[in-house]
């Protein structure tokens, strides 16, 4: 058995289309269509048309059946070459992260040089079933023997067997929509409809401004006549989104509108990794390092924990075996599922009973400067094609790194079913 | 190809019917032009060769090239079809002398299969030491222009100066000249001067191998045909365009395995981000086309200053602002080669055009003046430009019938060029072989009756 170390694992770059609000521009595309393209404007960014990548590793959330090979069938529709390996991964919204941990894990381990990892998603092209009803009696008309079987199971069919099944955004255990239940989170840590609205509209403002200065002009490549995001509203303020009635929660405390959560949104992203002597090869210049990555979950259902905190679980238990603290980073990407949830993870890890009692820490783990949380902007303005997000925050992040020459960055991302991934990345 | 399908006129020309009509209505008959491949020979028949008297040395440099490709060299005053007919009169002295051009090319022309060549060899005017001397040289250019226009069949025919002592730097503009290459160059003079030490062998299947090429608005139309031609010429292509145009640019890039750099030409760090990327992901520029440029068509009465100033920005500002980095010591290789895309409304103008006409007159000073540039002529760079002419593509495609129809057939061609004619001349002068041809100006036009 090998006993070598592992080893550095580089974040070369990435690329996504612009997002798109769901319906909009890219209401015709599918999870292919978006996956492929990204793949294929990442090939083209880094010149690996005909070269074959370690392996790529992509996923969707909302997907068809017939996507059940999806990573592989895009390769195979790009210019990498088609003997390049594939496979899909789904973990909801930590989908694009957690396949990045795992490209990364085997280049660490010395089972690939490069990897591509990505994460597509659209609301827009959702897959729909035929009701559990309708599809017995069609398992039962395809094991039927004789035609006058056929003819009875056919007569059985009912309207209502016709209405079809739509993939919804609720937890399959609780019936509630995320919302509502980051409505009831936010509501327990005291968040306020102030903060939430300043932190959407600094997230907007910072995604213009980081549109303004190039910054993108390497991370994205305009698709179906969209060049940049969707849902971006430079010009949004307080007051505007202080005008918006609230969406999620009930009554009088009710603090979450369409402004400070995230919509539904059609995208993709894809984040080359690989070694520092793969990137040589090629003469890329690595952005960052890819650290370490962790996942947590948490009992949202029968626990007391809310939907969308396992984050704040991962973040601490990653920190310890690197032996760093909250406050050594220079970046903070917090995905913005909903301005809550940012404000909710920020407030636990400030807060000093939680912290002893649920993180088992000493005390608290400390706050961060709000200057250095995402400086670029996040999922409220650019949108959250659910598993296009972690490549979206690994690119853009690398590339903050690059561009400041040293440092850290801490990513963290909340999923459904209670679940969390978070990474770290350090400048190249 | 499917913008060849875009002209129905020459589609019309193929049927019978059709041709029995143009033929009764003395309507202009387009012919399908020879273009190039890499497994084509230089032509496609012999060559005639001719020369004043005794002393001939270009037309002897000529014939090389000819018994290297396998060519036969025929007598000009024989019977028998050729391809082309060279006539080598770098020794005329007076204008008597001009009788041996009508000697060799009148007999010649009705010899001469389709998409014929005519190529006259002289020097320029401007060494010359007498009065009569320069007077019979720049008879040249006004008897290669008229055989031009009187040429039939997709033929075409001009004229290359070379300079005193600049023999031995011929060949790639003969090659150029005589090849499918020049399909849609007609009427054209071409000076060849200084130079470096000719180089030693080409490869002339790629005569771009192992360099890196930069060609800014490649993501369609014609930068996307420039790009194609220098990768399949061997260059590797980085491929520019606005970030807006990511998508299409993605696709030029890969199919020729090249690298996308989106950016706007405008970007004040523009000419940085080309030179880092190039320098980094490819190690070394050899190769500058710049191609992007936009039209913001008004009549000069109804053109405010954001449409002046647009079309300024990105079609001259940006080159200068660009060259900075581009011709600074981490820019192009010393050898290196740029090619800048003027336009035939930089020569002759163009009503409703009067920023466009500016900006690629613009060019042509701006080439002209680098083009002797002692400095980076010392350094072996040389610095062209082409001026396409009626080009079917997508933009122009978009112009009314009428007026596209008065564009495609007024030159001596009879039809619209191709993206792959300019693409093809510029990829000739990005040539190493080309180190004599600078500061000039090359029309791709089919000798367009525009600015003649």
């Amino acid at each position: 058995m090998s006993t070598s170390s592992p080893r550095p694992v580089a974040v070369l770059g990435g690329n996504r289309v612009p997002f798109a609000r769901s319906g909009g521009a890219y209401a015709k595309a599918t999870n292919a269509d978006l996956l492929t393209t990204t793949i294929d404007g990442l090939v083209a960014r880094f010149g690996l048309a005909g070269e074959r990548v370690g392996e790529v590793v992509a996923g969707a959330v909302l997907k068809h059946a017939r996507d059940w090979n999806l990573a592989r069938e895009c390769v195979l529709g790009t210019s990498l070459d088609p003997t390049t390996p594939a496979y899909d991964l789904q973990q909801a919204c930590g989908t694009g992260l957690e396949a990045a941990i795992l490209v990364a894990n085997k280049i660490a381990l010395g089972q690939i040089d490069s990897g591509i990892a990505g994460g597509t998603d659209t609301a827009s092209d959702a897959p729909m079933a035929f009701s559990d009803d309708l599809r017995g009696v069609l398992m039962r008309l395809n094991r039927a023997k004789t035609p006058m079987d056929r003819a009875k199971i056919i007569a059985s069919i009912r309207p209502g067997h016709l209405t079809p099944s739509v993939p919804q955004n609720v937890e399959p255990r609780t019936g509630m929509s995320m919302g509502e239940h980051m409505a009831i989170t936010a509501k327990e840590w005291g968040i306020t409809r102030e903060a939430q609205d300043e932190l959407a509209v600094a997230s907007h403002r910072n995604l213009a401004a980081a549109y303004d200065r190039g910054f993108f002009d390497d991370l994205v490549t305009p698709y179906l006549g969209l060049s940049r995001d969707g849902n971006l509203r430079p010009d949004t303020t307080v007051e505007k989104l202080a005008s918006l009635a609230p969406v999620f929660g009930k009554g009088e405390g009710a603090t979450m509108t369409a402004g400070n959560s995230t919509p539904l949104t059609d995208g993709a992203s894809a984040v080359l990794l690989s070694t520092a002597e793969w990137a040589a090869d090629h003469r890329i210049t690595p952005l960052a390092w890819f650290v370490d990555g962790q996942a947590a979950a948490v009992d949202y259902v029968n626990g007391g924990d809310g939907l969308l905190t396992a984050p704040i679980f991962a973040v601490p238990a990653m920190l310890a075996r690197q032996g760093l603290t909250l406050a050594d980073f220079d970046f903070y990407e917090i995905h913005e599922a909903f301005a809550s949830t940012v404000l909710v993870t920020l407030a636990a890890w400030e807060d000093e009973a939680f912290c002893r009692d649920r993180l088992g820490l000493p005390g608290a783990l400390g706050s961060i400067d709000r200057s250095k949380l995402n400086v670029n902007g996040s999922s409220l303005a650019a949108g959250h094609p659910f598993a296009a997000t972690g490549g979206r925050i690994v690119a853009s992040l690398a590339k903050m790194l690059h561009e400041k020459g040293s440092g850290r960055g801490l990513i963290s991302i909340c999923a459904a079913g209670g679940q969390g991934v978070v990474a770290i990345l350090e400048a190249a | 190809m499917g913008i060849l399908g875009s002209d129905p006129y020459a589609a019309l020309l193929g049927t019978p019917l059709g041709k029995r009509m143009v033929d009764s209505l003395g309507l202009p008959k387009p012919a399908t032009l020879r273009r190039y491949a890499v497994d084509a020979p230089l032509l496609d028949g012999a060559a005639l060769l001719g020369w004043l008297d005794d002393d001939h040395p270009i037309a002897d440099r000529i014939r090389t090239i000819f018994d290297v490709e396998g060519i036969e060299v025929g007598d000009p005053f024989d019977t028998l079809p050729a391809a082309a007919v060279i006539v080598d009169l770098s020794g005329i002295a007076e204008p008597g002398d001009l009788e041996r051009f009508r000697a060799v090319v009148a007999p010649s022309l009705k010899r001469l299969k389709s998409s014929g060549r005519v190529l006259v060899i002289g020097r320029p005017e401007s060494s010359a030491t007498t009065p009569a001397q320069a007077a019979a040289r720049r008879a040249l250019v006004g008897a290669t222009k008229s055989v031009a226009k009187e040429m039939r069949a997709g033929g075409t025919a001009n004229l290359l100066l070379v300079a005193e002592g600049a023999d031995d730097q011929i060949e790639a503009a003969v090659r150029f000249l005589l090849s499918g290459r020049s399909a849609y160059v007609s009427g054209q003079v071409i000076e060849v001067s200084g130079g470096s030490a000719p180089v030693e062998r080409t490869e002339w299947t790629q005569p771009l191998a192992g360099k890196v090429a930069v060609v800014t608005g490649a993501a369609r139309g014609i930068g996307a045909a420039i790009a194609e031609v220098l990768a399949r010429d061997g260059a590797t292509i980085v491929a520019v365009d606005v970030p807006a145009a990511g998508e299409a640019l993605a696709r030029v890039a890969n199919q020729l395995r090249g690298t996308a750099l989106q950016a706007d030409v405008t970007a004040p760090d523009a000419g940085e981000r080309i030179v880092d990327h190039a320098h980094l992901r490819h190690g070394g520029l050899d190769i500058v086309v710049h191609n992007a440029g936009i039209t913001r068509d008004k009549l000069l009465a109804n053109t405010d200053e954001a449409r002046w100033a647009s079309v300024l920005g990105v079609n001259l500002e940006s080159i200068l602002r660009m060259n900075d980095a581009i011709l600074g010591p981490r820019g192009l290789r010393d050898g290196g080669r740029m090619v800048l895309v003027s336009s035939i409304a930089g020569i002759a103008g163009n009503r409703g055009q009067t920023n466009y006409g500016a900006s690629k007159a613009g060019v042509i000073g701006l080439t002209t003046f680098l083009g002797r540039d002692a400095q980076l002529r010392s350094r072996g760079i040389t610095v062209n430009a082409v001026a396409p002419g009626f080009i079917e593509t997508e933009m122009t495609g978009a112009v009314p019938f009428a007026t596209r129809e008065i564009g495609r057939r007024l030159n001596s061609l009879q039809q619209g060029g191709l993206p792959v004619d300019v693409a093809e001349t510029i990829a000739w002068l990005s040539q190493d072989a080309n180190a004599g041809v600078s500061g000039q100006v090359v029309r791709v036009c089919g000798q367009s009756l525009i600015g003649a």
